[in-house]
């Protein structure tokens, strides 16, 4: 299993657990407001948006991409970089919180309000019943009175801990954001040895952390546009990304 | 005549020995000269002096009027030379050798000059053959082609006749006849062999130590009139003194051995009379018949110190 | 003067060694080439090797002609040296071994011309060497790979680093990196021509050059402070790779690298100003060494 592929699972038992709070919550009104959410995201069989891309992490200097995102149902996703070599976050495959699965085994805990800037929001918490899942925990921001999801803080074993902050414009009546803050966790970047002879120039970069510990990447998806439902380029998800 | 090079209290010194020891000499225009030593004597350095290619420790050198240091352009775009080996570049042809050097002093020469003055040499035939195809004397000679390049009016040859084969030896000296005589230059020519010397050199200085031990025409140097004769007495520095001041030879050496003197032949009777006369045994007298036996004794008694040695 | 310099270029284009030096680099770069067409995303596996797991890449976009130009430089820089100092090791002492010298010495040029047209001559084969190397290297890589943007894999300090020069930001930094490396390169020359003064063949001045690159970039290279602060900034190897700070792109506050600019010029207009001082003082002690020196070759 490629690990992008990995991301995608997990995010879509998320997702899959968020639809399912309306059956297992005792919340009238969380069962309201999921079901809404996903009645919003069931609209959506495929898409192209197109958008930019600022990826930001420590050893990591690159322009702003200009990127289209496909997703087509349940849970195909590709970011392709219009022009020039970019850095793609594996993880960042998983914003599509549009997946409706019928997925099953999850605890779902009602942990209160909380906000979300200004937006008052539910908290839900999602566990999964399976011991050995990679995903520990999944907790989710909805605001009530859109039925949206606005953040999603995701653990998992072996890579820590994702969040999803989401704003939405214009897409919203389809539960699509315009706006995605991607944060997850990268190892730090180590050179092979002896690779380079590199240009030492006096100035030494800023101490680093210990190494090996994990820092903090952040991509920042800022989307102008949603082509919704209408025919993908054929074969745009045939390959895993690298080609 | 003019003096064309003039040598004043030449000396060039290198650690541990005296290459060339307070030398003086002068070159006269259309003078060829000869410059004889043993292998070692200090000829090389002198000639390396005279090219600015070594700095002297002390003294002076002027050519056509002019020292060589303060107008050394001057005089080097008059003075062609080959140097020990005519070494060139083996991987030109020697036209291209030819052209180089034609450039270096500043001269363009068109092919047809160049092919003249390849023919001049022999070596109109070989034009295109890389110079490391070329034999020891082919070699000399386009050494010489690149010497007279520029047409200098002094050339200078160091040891011409090194390494070269009896036709190439006589090639070498109908080549500097015909420089001097038929084309007017003045030639400096060293040798360690005085008959090469003799055969083609009108006047020479025979150098040993980095010394100059005399120097004047050959017609003269090798004259009756200037035997060299070594006389052997029971004392010897009484016998010189007695020789310096009472008769016109010319005392060239006085040791425990012997005394050699420069005198006419004629005169050997009567000297005999004036130092038994004065009390002194002779045991021996030996008029040697020409520089040749006085040169090839220096041969055999020398020691090598020059630092350039060919 | 000019006069000078044609012969001694003519000399160079006559001799059969100065074509190895570009035999040498076409090879390496046809070696480099052929590599990364037939395998290039195991060498970009490698360099990503610590973050594959949290970012996607197009490695074929990745590993496109400029990329491949800064790696081939990367390597062969390293190696540049010995084929400039075949040649300029071998001006003077080449003539005194080949008994040549003391011909050109007796022609009415001063040796301080002389030398200088060695040098200058020196200085235009290295110019060629590494216009034949951008036409290889660069030209050709652009033809077989593409253009797109250009990653560099760099270590800065204790820490490593990818930065992404965008395409169109590219070809005046392999001009201005070109331009270094020659300046860098002239270095080398001077050195070899210095050592070639006091040489009667050839193979001692380009030996004891590459012997003095291969120790200073050793030294160099050598990770301790001690050495960092105090040797380092001393030795001109350090500077040999200066030419690299022309990819060294500023970032803004949000490490986002700013199109036309660099991260330190001030450091490469530092380097280059020491270059150029190795350059003046070895030609200044070449020029007095070589004006006083008795020719006995």
């Amino acid at each position: 299993m490629t690990p992008s592929f990995k991301y995608r699972k997990i995010v879509s038992i998320i997702v899959a657990g968020a639809m399912l709070l309306p059956i297992l919550l005792q919340a009238q009104t969380a069962e309201q407001l999921i079901e809404q959410a996903r009645q919003k995201l069931d609209q959506v069989n495929q898409y192209e948006a197109k958008g930019r891309m600022k990826t930001n992490v420590t050893f990591l200097k690159v322009p702003v991409a200009t990127v289209t995102i496909y997703f087509s149902k349940p849970n195909q996703m590709r970011i392709k970089s219009e022009k020039g070599v970019s850095f793609v976050p594996k993880g960042a495959v998983s914003i599509n919180l549009g997946q409706v699965l019928s997925a099953k085994d999850f605890t779902i805990l009602d942990a209160g309000d909380d906000k979300v800037g200004a937006t008052p929001v539910k908290v839900v918490k999602l566990l999964p019943n399976d011991d050995n899942s990679d995903l520990v925990l999944s907790t989710l921001y909805i605001d009530p009175a859109k039925s949206l999801v606005l953040r999603a803080r995701t653990t998992t074993r072996e890579n820590g801990t994702y969040e999803l902050d989401m704003s939405y414009g214009k897409y919203s009546e389809y539960g699509l954001p315009d706006k995605i803050f991607f944060s997850f966790n990268t190892k730090d970047y180590k050179l092979p040895k002896g690779v380079t002879f590199d240009f030492d120039d006096g100035s030494t970069a800023r101490q680093p952390a210990e190494k090996g510990k994990p820092k903090k990447g952040r991509a920042e998806i800022y989307i102008s546009s949603y082509k919704i439902n209408q025919p993908l380029p054929p074969g745009i998800f045939s390959s895993t990304g690298t080609r | 005549m003019q003096p064309i090079i003039e040598v004043n209290h030449l000396s060039k010194h290198y650690p541990g020995i005296q290459a060339v020891n307070d030398l003086s000499f002068t070159v006269l225009e259309g003078d060829v000269y000869g410059f004889l030593g043993q292998n070692g004597a200090g000829k090389s350095t002198t000639i390396r002096m005279l090219l600015t290619l070594i700095r002297p420790t002390s003294g002076t050198i002027r050519m056509f009027g002019m020292d060589v240091h303060t107008h050394r352009r001057e005089v080097l775009s008059h003075t062609g030379a080959v140097i020990e080996r005519p070494d060139l570049y083996k991987y030109l042809s020697a036209y291209d050798n030819l052209n180089l050097f034609a450039k270096m002093n500043g001269i363009r020469m068109s092919r047809q000059l160049l092919m003249e003055r390849l023919d001049y040499v022999g070596l109109a035939a070989r034009w295109d053959s890389k110079a490391s195809t070329f034999s020891q004397g082919m070699k000399q000679r386009l050494g010489i082609a690149v010497a007279l390049v520029h047409d200098p009016k002094l050339i200078l040859l160091d040891e011409p006749t090194n390494g070269l084969d009896p036709q190439g030896i006589a090639d070498m000296r109908n080549l500097i006849t015909r420089l001097s005589r038929d084309m007017g230059k003045t030639v400096l020519v060293s040798s360690h062999l005085l008959h090469e010397i003799e055969q083609v050199a009108t006047r020479m200085i025979i150098i040993d130590k980095g010394r100059k031990v005399t120097e004047g025409a050959v017609a003269e140097l090798l004259s009756p009139a200037h035997t060299l004769v070594t006389i052997e007495t029971n004392n010897n520095p009484v016998a010189g003194t007695l020789i310096r001041e009472k008769t016109k030879a010319s005392v060239l050496t006085v040791d425990a051995d012997e005394i050699r003197v420069q005198m006419d032949k004629s005169d050997i009777p009567s000297l005999v009379s004036l130092l038994v006369g004065a009390g002194i045994n002779i045991a021996s007298v030996q008029p040697r018949h020409s520089l040749e036996d006085y040169f090839l004794s220096l041969t055999n008694s020398g020691k090598h110190v020059e630092p350039a040695a060919d | 003067m000019w006069n000078l310099l044609q012969i001694e270029l003519y000399k160079i284009s006559k001799r059969p060694r100065t074509y190895i030096a570009f035999a040498a680099i076409s090879a390496i770069v046809f070696i480099f080439q052929f590599a990364f067409k037939a395998d290039g995303e195991s060498y970009m596996n490698l360099m990503m090797q610590s973050v594959q797991d949290s970012f996607e890449l197009n490695k074929t976009k990745a590993i496109n002609g400029y990329f491949m130009c800064y790696i081939i430089l990367n390597t062969l820089l390293v190696q540049v040296p010995v084929l400039v100092a075949l040649i300029a090791g071998d001006a003077i002492s080449g003539e005194a071994n080949m008994g040549t010298l003391r011909l050109l010495i007796t022609r009415p040029v001063s040796r301080t011309q002389l030398l200088m047209a060695k040098f200058i001559a020196s200085f235009v084969f290295t110019v060629v060497l590494l216009l034949w190397m951008a036409l290889m290297a660069l030209v050709l890589s652009m033809l077989i790979f593409g253009v797109d943007d250009m990653l560099i894999f760099r270590v800065k300090g204790e820490e490593s680093q990818i930065m992404q020069i965008t395409a169109d930001d590219v070809l005046w930094r392999y001009t201005a990196a070109f331009g270094y490396a020659a300046v860098a390169l002239t270095v080398i020359a001077s050195i070899a021509l210095f050592l070639s003064i006091y040489a009667e063949n050839s193979i001692g001045p380009i030996v004891a050059t590459v012997c003095i690159v291969i120790v200073c970039t050793v030294i160099s290279n050598i990770n301790v402070p001690v050495i960092d602060r105090n040797v380092k900034p001393w030795l001109f190897t350090s500077y040999l790779v200066g030419w690299k700070g022309f990819f060294y792109i500023a970032t803004n506050a949000d490490g986002e690298p700013i199109k036309g600019s660099l991260e330190n010029w001030p450091a490469i207009r530092n380097s280059l100003y020491i270059l150029f001082a190795h350059i003046g003082v070895l030609l200044g002690l070449s020029t007095y060494v070589f004006n006083r020196k008795d020719i006995l070759s």
